[in-house]
């Protein structure tokens, strides 16, 4: 399959290896940020392979987990409404709020769809008028232009029966609150490379330059991981802190112009409370006041909902990077993918359920 | 875990309700079965917990299975429920090394279904009986009112007489044995799936339904099999997991060798799933002796639904339980039996 056996080739990987043993010197840190990073990494085994020098820590990007309880819970309500179809991307379903997960409220008699594009709610509002269409809006830059789009093309269609409830963020903001914190051990970040593809690379450059830290826009194939790790610690050893792209048959410096103007039409910049972290300034997206009729969190009335958060979960440390997986007594005891306390061991490419998957076990 | 005091506010498997991912063929699945149906059951034939069970009769060994079939939708690219009714059944007992005899076929059908579609998938399944030359010899019909049921539900039933000296079953797979798999996995899964939702491929994604039989007895006849299990739900992940966990092995197998065509890999790779825990309807996997695998696997590509068979790893003594798959640049991991259903991935 085209750009992607190509960036399976163990040649290439053992070439990149042997390229990273020979350049590292010291001890690293590096922070690669987006989930599906994670994923690939503890897939393919990329850390069991790597030089002693080179520890990698795991990042917030995963948007299953960093979505906060308080929108689970609001999500979880409008699925058990009667004349309700609540539309969500599948891996959202197994994410348990306060009370449950949208399987539980499936089983229960909530009409609960999966989608793979909000897109296809349009079809679901079209074909189902006398039902309220509430598609679950969440993700980074990645997912916003399709879930702005959705609304868009809402409105030039009149449909009065679709919302979203909104809980999407951002990357750069979670990356200033990493760098920001205390005990910050992050010497470099392997940038998401779908983000990037979305968003360009410019929103990046004043962070590389202010906190003196490299940032490779990296892929998601064993290759692209090894080499732009290989590139991250290259500018660590040389005093270099730059943005530099390794993922560059996907994405442009300006990322893509298109899609970014559909997000700036449709949504406007929020804070927004990420789970396991707390609220971090400007990192998220809410819809502008014109589009307020498709804002799903104003069209129904979601008062009176309490979440509470299990107290042993450390999941927001692993999160920040400020924790490892098997750092976590709960880990692969009380918490695995089974009964999971926390988001991490839910989504695919939460960390602690990577670990868990592919049998990472103290 | 003494002074750690966990407040679960989620026990999520303390499920009140059956889920869909009770029927996965994941560990949900597993759960059930583990404390629902063999406590109530008990018995030691159950308990082995193979496709079939070999009942004794006489001098007559005889394998004895059940599966029911609740496909949507109906007929998809490659085949149709009835196929797949007809397929299943014959292929659980051709896991036993049986020669099928006769199947069962019982009808649960949705008040409202159209007559026209029941008989095609009744042709269908008269066709693939046929094609297998396993006759259905008796059946059942119940009608439900509408919303009881998903238009039609079909279960079969089969019996099979083991030849004499033939002896498989999971928990003789034993280390040094080699690993076959009898061709390209994720076809059945991914058909399915890309008609469901509506997804349109680029390139020819066929369910792979088939009867096993004949293949089986070609393997049989050219050396000594240990286990075998076609890889349905939960796909070969889960089977190779299952056979390590039964038959107490460690399994070490090579992901490079593991065969998926390019359109299949391509609709995976599109929408996070892992082809390992990919339904598939017309494959198995073989632990056989190690002396035996080289004519084996030769009498498997003489047949056409193993035309691309490969040897894909061997089970060991180290880590028994286990499932180590040796990535493709080199690394090493865990596989372990999928929790409920895959979810496709957000992004």
């Amino acid at each position: 399959m085209k750009y992607v056996d190509e960036f399976r080739n163990r040649t290439l990987a053992r070439k990149l290896l042997a390229e990273i043993r020979r350049t590292v010197t010291r001890p690293w840190v590096i922070m690669e940020v987006c989930g599906g990073q994670t994923h690939s990494i503890v897939k393919y085994g990329i850390d069991q392979l790597l030089p002693p020098e080179v520890e990698l820590v795991h990042g917030p990007g995963c948007p299953v987990c960093v979505t906060a309880l308080e929108s689970i819970d609001r999500a979880h309500s409008l699925a058990r409404r009667p004349g309700v179809i609540f539309c969500s991307f599948g891996d959202m379903l197994r994410v348990p709020g306060s009370d449950g997960d949208l399987f539980r409220i499936k089983a229960q008699g909530g009409d609960v769809r999966v989608v793979y594009s909000p897109l296809d709610c349009l079809k679901v509002a079209r074909a189902n008028p006398a039902k309220q269409v509430v598609f679950f809006a969440i993700g980074f830059e990645t997912t916003a232009p399709a879930n702005a789009m959705s609304v868009w093309q809402a409105r030039a269609e009149g449909l009065a029966n679709y919302s979203i409830l909104v809980s999407h963020v951002t990357v750069p903001p979670a990356m200033t609150a990493i760098l920001e914190s205390p005990g910050n051990r992050v010497r470099a970040f392997l940038g998401a490379g779908h983000v990037c593809a979305v968003m360009g690379w410019e929103e990046y450059e004043p962070l590389a330059a202010r906190y003196r830290v490299p940032i490779v826009v990296t892929g998601f194939e064993p290759a692209d991981l090894l080499e732009g790790i290989l590139m991250a610690v290259r500018q660590l050893e040389s005093g270099r802190s730059v943005v530099e792209n390794q993922y560059g048959r996907a994405v442009l410096r300006e990322g893509n112009p298109d899609a970014r103007r559909m997000i700036a039409r449709v949504f406007e910049p929020c804070d927004r409370a990420w789970r396991g972290i707390g609220v971090i300034p400007g990192s998220g997206y809410q819809l502008r006041e014109e589009f307020a009729a498709f804002d799903a969190a104003r069209v129904f009335d979601l008062a009176g909902i309490i979440s509470h958060e299990p107290e042993a979960c450390i999941s927001g440390l692993v999160l920040q990077g400020a924790r490892r997986p098997l750092d976590c007594p709960a880990f692969g005891t009380s918490c695995t993918p089974e009964t999971p306390l926390g988001a991490t061991m839910v989504s695919a490419e939460g960390a602690c359920a990577a670990y868990y998957n592919y049998g990472r076990r103290r | 875990m003494t002074d750690f005091t966990l407040s679960c506010p989620l026990p999520i498997t303390e499920r009140k309700t059956v889920v869909l991912g009770h029927g996965s063929g994941g560990k949900l699945s597993a759960r059930l079965i583990r404390e629902v149906f063999l406590p109530a059951f008990d018995n030691p034939l159950l308990n082995r917990l193979d496709d079939q069970a070999v009942l004794q009769a006489g001098a007559a060994r005889i394998a004895f299975t059940t599966d029911s079939f609740v496909v949507t939708p109906l007929f998809f690219p490659g085949g149709d429920i009835g196929k797949l009714a007809v397929h299943g059944t014959v292929n659980d007992l051709a896991m036993s090394g049986a020669a099928p005899l006769a199947l069962s076929a019982a009808f649960i059908l949705e008040e409202g279904f159209p007559m026209e579609e029941l008989a095609r998938i009744v042709a269908s399944m008269a066709e693939a009986a046929r094609a297998a030359g396993v006759p259905i010899v008796t059946g059942d019909t119940k009608v439900v009112p509408r919303g009881a049921a998903d238009g039609i539900f079909i279960t079969t039933s089969g019996v099979g007489l083991v030849p004499a000296g033939v002896n498989i079953s999971a928990s003789l797979a034993r280390p040094g044995d080699k690993i076959l798999l009898s061709g390209s996995i994720a076809d059945h899964g991914m058909a399915v799936m890309s008609k469901r939702e509506g997804l349109e491929f680029e390139g020819d994604i066929q369910s792979d339904t088939a009867a096993l039989h004949r293949l089986v007895a070609e393997m049989v006849a050219a050396g000594e099999i240990h286990a075998l299990r076609d890889p349905t739900r939960g796909g070969l992940g889960a089977t190779l997991v299952e056979i390590a966990t039964t038959a107490a092995i460690g399994v070490e197998a090579e992901s490079a060798a593991i065969p998926v065509r390019e359109p299949v890999r391509a609709a995976c790779e599109l929408l996070g799933l892992d082809p390992l825990f990919v339904a598939n309807e017309g494959k198995l996997a073989a632990f056989v002796a190690p002396e035996s695998a080289a004519r084996i696997l030769e009498a498997m590509r003489a047949n056409p639904l193993g035309r691309d068979a490969v040897l894909i790893g061997e089970a060991v003594e180290s880590h028994p339980g286990m499932v180590l798959l040796k990535t493709e640049i080199g690394g090493t991991r865990v596989v372990d039996l999928p929790f409920g259903e895959q979810l496709p991935r957000i992004c």
